[in-house]
Order: structure tokens, then sequence, then C-alpha cells
């Protein structure tokens, strides 16, 4: 069976700046990836790549062995979900209606979302712990819960290959804990692919395997975490000083 | 989301209020004629002002829910591709392309059907120069579009002035109820009619993926939609659709605002539901205000577009004010 994704030979530009050259990655099931890099490296712009939401200047990116001009936007909505970093609402809606939109993809043309359907986006929503909230107007949202909600859509989408741009937005420490929980058990009970931007590297040690850390000068350097994330490696990525501390079998970089 | 019952219902009642202004539109004006004569003279029995129904006040009734319906599906349409609540199916400069046409008719001296011509071909000018200089490198963001929009209106309306102002005063009244919406120029009513029963029956596909499209391009195209492709065939539709209303019966404001939002107040922001809803919506609210407009003041006329915007605004904020509650 091919690969959830594969980048090959790819090349990211955005505004004149070059993100990568001749990216090369190929993620099996149940695998789990991080993204890292400072600020306006092009860590969001890789991943809508990966995505299909841009094109690359060069290179291809696949899906389960195909591109995604071969699927059609209809077919890739089955194969991989992608998480926004930002959501704005332009228009009321309740945030059970707003977690139905995940189900767009296995619906047809003429079908409406069947009672099968409410009770995957309801099971989203309560494990996200927003199953209280179902017919509040996502408007009146707080950062995270909105962020949360994003999430519940995201998982009643069911793709085998989660792309998640800043999950931990908005959350707070015991989300932000829930919802890696939450992702690494779809990774490991599901053998869902995941690739995810983070900013603190202790998180992207404990839960992917491994790391692609984005230069924001052209170079990537991909590989496991345990090797590839060293104290100075990651101090020269962010330009700022790291100690690596260990605690309990966990690595954590604290900014000198 | 709503359910099928419920989407039933809601359509049954606007359904109803459309049959009723209807009646409404048929039995009342200058000379008032029974409802029952008004079936009568529909069923063509040879009744006593069987004529004035059947050939005066029913092409203008169809008329005005021709446009209503026209102008409510174009603008609920229009916020949804500008993803903005604030559009309108004039903010794009489709109007103001079909008011310098007209305008220029009227000027010139042109009959009914050389001014409908040209508002009609000024509506498409309007709509053919906002696209392309708004598409101009591909990258085609809604903000891009809305400015060159207003911007393009904005022309439109400096060429409208200057028209007002050098016409003769005899074609001022003329060229005034044209831009603010009149519609005893109308004339036949089945084009506007089969207009809008083809943009709805095309629109009506792509609902969900409007639902989507509502949220944001990228997580519209995420989730499965073509955004592109929807977005060009949307604009088409909802351009045409506006040139089709000012054609045939000015610029009649209000309606293709207000409709949408008072449709979402009552039932929601559901695509499938909507735009089936804001076209009955939209449609009663100018037959209503039509007969208003011709009968308030009769034997004198107002110009509909008047009508619209004093009905319109309070029931909008009353909705507005229940709904914060």
């Amino acid at each position: 069976m091919s690969a959830l994704l594969e980048a090959h030979d790819l090349a990211v530009s955005v505004g004149g700046h070059v993100v990568c050259r001749d990216l090369n990655l190929s993620l099996a099931a149940g695998e789990r990836v991080a993204i890292l890099g400072r600020n306006g490296a092009g860590k969001s712009t890789l991943l809508s790549v990966l995505a299909g939401l841009r094109t690359a200047d060069a290179g291809e990116v696949r899906l389960g062995g195909e591109t995604y001009a071969a699927l059609g936007p209809r077919i890739a909505a089955k194969r991989r979900g992608w998480l926004a970093q930002r959501h704005s609402d332009a228009f009321a809606s309740t945030v059970l209606e707003t977690a139905l939109t995940g189900r767009h993809p296995h619906l047809g043309r003429w079908d409406w979302e069947s009672k099968r359907d409410t009770e995957i986006a309801r099971g989203a929503l309560k494990a996200v712990g927003l199953a209280e909230l179902e017919e509040r107007d996502v408007q009146t949202l707080s950062g995270g819960e909105r962020q949360r909600l994003a999430i519940a859509t995201l998982l009643t989408q069911a793709a085998p290959l989660y792309l998640l741009d800043e999950p931990l937005a908005h959350l707070d420490l015991n989300h932000q804990i829930a919802i890696l929980n939450l992702f690494a058990g779809a990774a490991q009970d599901c053998h869902a692919g995941l690739v995810m931007v983070l900013h603190e590297p202790g998180l992207a040690d404990r839960y992917c395997d491994r790391a692609l850390l984005v230069h924001g000068d052209g170079r990537c350097e991909l590989g496991a975490c345990r090797e590839l994330l060293t104290a100075e490696r990651l101090g020269s990525l962010y330009g700022h000083p790291l100690k690596e501390v260990v605690s309990d079998d966990r690595r954590w970089f604290i900014p000198v | 989301m709503p359910s099928h019952r419920r989407a039933a219902l809601v359509l049954a009642v606007l359904a109803l209020l459309g049959a009723a202004s209807f009646s409404a539109a048929l039995a009342v004006g200058s000379i008032a004629v029974p409802f029952s004569d008004v079936a009568a003279a529909l069923l063509g029995e040879p009744v006593d002002n069987a004529a004035i129904v059947r050939e005066l006040r029913l092409p203008r009734a169809l008329a005005g829910f021709a446009c209503g319906g026209l102008l409510a599906l174009a603008g609920a349409l229009m916020q949804v591709l500008l993803r903005n609540p604030l559009a309108d199916p004039y903010v794009l400069g489709i109007s103001g392309g079909a008011g310098v046409g007209a305008m220029f008719a009227i000027l010139l001296g042109l009959s009914a059907a050389g001014l409908n011509f040209l508002a009609f071909a000024g509506a498409l000018s309007a709509m053919l120069i906002v696209f392309g200089l708004a598409h101009g490198d591909g990258a085609w963001t809604q903000t891009r579009l809305l400015l060159t929009g207003v911007i393009v209106a904005a022309g439109c309306g400096a060429l409208i002035a200057l028209m007002l102002s050098i016409a003769p005063e005899h074609k001022l009244r003329g060229m005034l109820f044209w831009l603010m919406g009149d519609l005893s120029q109308s004339g036949t009513p089945w084009i506007a009619l089969a207009v809008l029963v083809a943009a709805l029956v095309a629109s009506l596909p792509f609902a969900r993926e409007l639902n989507l499209l509502a949220r944001g391009h990228d997580t519209a195209q995420s989730l499965g939609v073509d955004v592109r492709r929807l977005r060009y065939s949307i604009y088409a539709i909802a351009s045409l659709v506006t040139a089709m209303a000012v054609t045939s019966a000015g610029s009649i404001g209000f309606v293709g605002l207000i409709v949408p939002h008072l449709v979402r107040l009552a039932i929601g922001n559901d695509q499938r539901l909507l735009l089936p809803a804001s076209v009955l919506a939209g449609g009663a609210l100018l037959t209503f205000a039509d007969t208003l407009a011709r009968t308030v003041i009769a034997p004198q006329q107002l110009p509909v577009g008047v009508l619209t915007a004093l009905i319109g605004v309070p029931v909008f904020l009353f909705l507005l004010a229940r709904h914060r509650q």
C-alpha cells in the first residue's frame, strides 16, 4: 500500500521567500511528524501545500500514491483533513452545524445529513469537551472553544491523515494535552497519519516520531525526534540558546 | 441544519405569503375588484374588470414577484461569495452599469425595448469589467473583488450624476424613477420569471457547498469543494440575476440586502433552505410593496424602491431586536 502522504522534490516559496527546496517526505499509517520553525519560516505555507490548498513551485504531493489534481477535491477530503490556523465566522451558525460540515465529502450532492452523521458530529464534540455547547452560536465562542470546535469538525471529517496547523493555538494546558492525546490515540488505534505545526519542541519530542525543522532560509531537516531535537540544533533553529532538561524520562527545552 | 419537515413548513408558509401578496396585488387598486371576481378573471371568465386584472395587474404582480425573487437570490449569493453580510446585488457595480445604460437610453429618447437593451448591456459590461480587473493575475480575493466592484460602482454613479445634470427637465422624472426602482414600465414578466426559476435550479445543487464557502475559501477547499469553479459559477449566476432584475425594474434598493438577512434571522444560514426561502420572501415583499406604491397616494404612483425600504426597515429592526434577547 502507498504511503498516506508523500512529497517528492518539493520546492515551496511564499512572497519571494524560499521555504524549502527538494523536500522529500513519506508518511506511513500511524506515523507522526512535527513541523518546527520560527515565526514566518513558512511552516503553515508548507503545510497548506501538503494539504493541496496551495501549489508547489516544483515537485509534487501525493495522497495514497495519487496527486491532488488526479483525486479532485472531494476524494482528497476523504483522505486528508486540514486544521486551519485561524477561524473566522462571517455568519452565525450553531456549534453542531459547524461540526457537521465535516461530513460534506461523505455526502452526495442531494443528501442531507443523516442521523448517523449527527451522531458522528456529536461524538466528535464530546471528544473535545463541547457536547454541552452544541446549540451555541459559533460567533459567541471563546478562542479556545472555537479551536476545539475546529478540531471536532476535523474528527467528523474522519480522514486517515491529519494536517494540523498549530492545533494547540488558544488552548489552555489541560486542553493542549487532551488534544495531543486524542490525536496520538487516533494515530495508535486508527493508524491515522499526523503532521502538525508545533511551537513547543518538548511536546514534539513527546508526541511525534519525527520532526521537520524549517529553518526559513530554504534548509529543511527531517529526522527522528530523538536524534534531531538537540538543544544546540534547536537553539540555532530559533535563534536563541536553549537548554535540555530531562524530567521523568521526558526531554524539555527551555530558553536560557 | 433544519429538518426536512421544518424546511417544508417554512417554504409552505412563505408560499402562502406569496399567494397573499398576489391576491392583494390583483384585487387592490384605483378600482377595487372583489376576490371572487379576481379568481373568475384568472380563470378566463368574462366578469367586470377582467381586463384590468389580467392585462394590467397580473403582469405587474408577476414582474414584481420575479424582481423581488431575483434580487433576494442575488443578495444571498453575493453575501456568501464575498463572505460579507453587508454585500448586496449592487455592491459589484452591476446596477451602476445598468443605470448608466438606462440613463443614456432615456437621454437619447429610446423606446422601452431600447432602454432595457442598453440597461442589460451596461450591467453585463460592469460585470465583465469588475471580473476582469479583480481577476487580473489570477489572485481572486474577496477584498479585491469587493473593492473593484465598489470603485466601478462609484464610477458609474458619477456618470449617472453627470447625465442627470445635463438632462432636460422633462426627462428627469423618468430617470429618477428608474434609479429608485419602478415596476410600471417593466414589460413582459415571463423572461424575468424564467431567469428566476433557472437561476434557483442552477444554484440549489451547490447549496451545501455554499454553506462551506461561507466559512472560508481554504476551509471549503479542504472539505472537498472545488472553490474556484464554485466561485466563478456563483459570480456568473448572481450577476446575471441582478442584471435581469435591474433591467426589468430599475435599481430597487434594499430587497437584495435585507431579505436574505430577514430569512437568516428566522431560519438560520443553511443555503439549501435560505435560497428558495429568500426567493419567496423577496418576491412577496416586492409584490406587496408595489401594491402599496400604486395605491397609497393614487392616482399618483410612488417608486417601489421607496416602499421596500419603508416596509423592510422596521421589520428588520424588529427581528434584530427580538433575536438579541
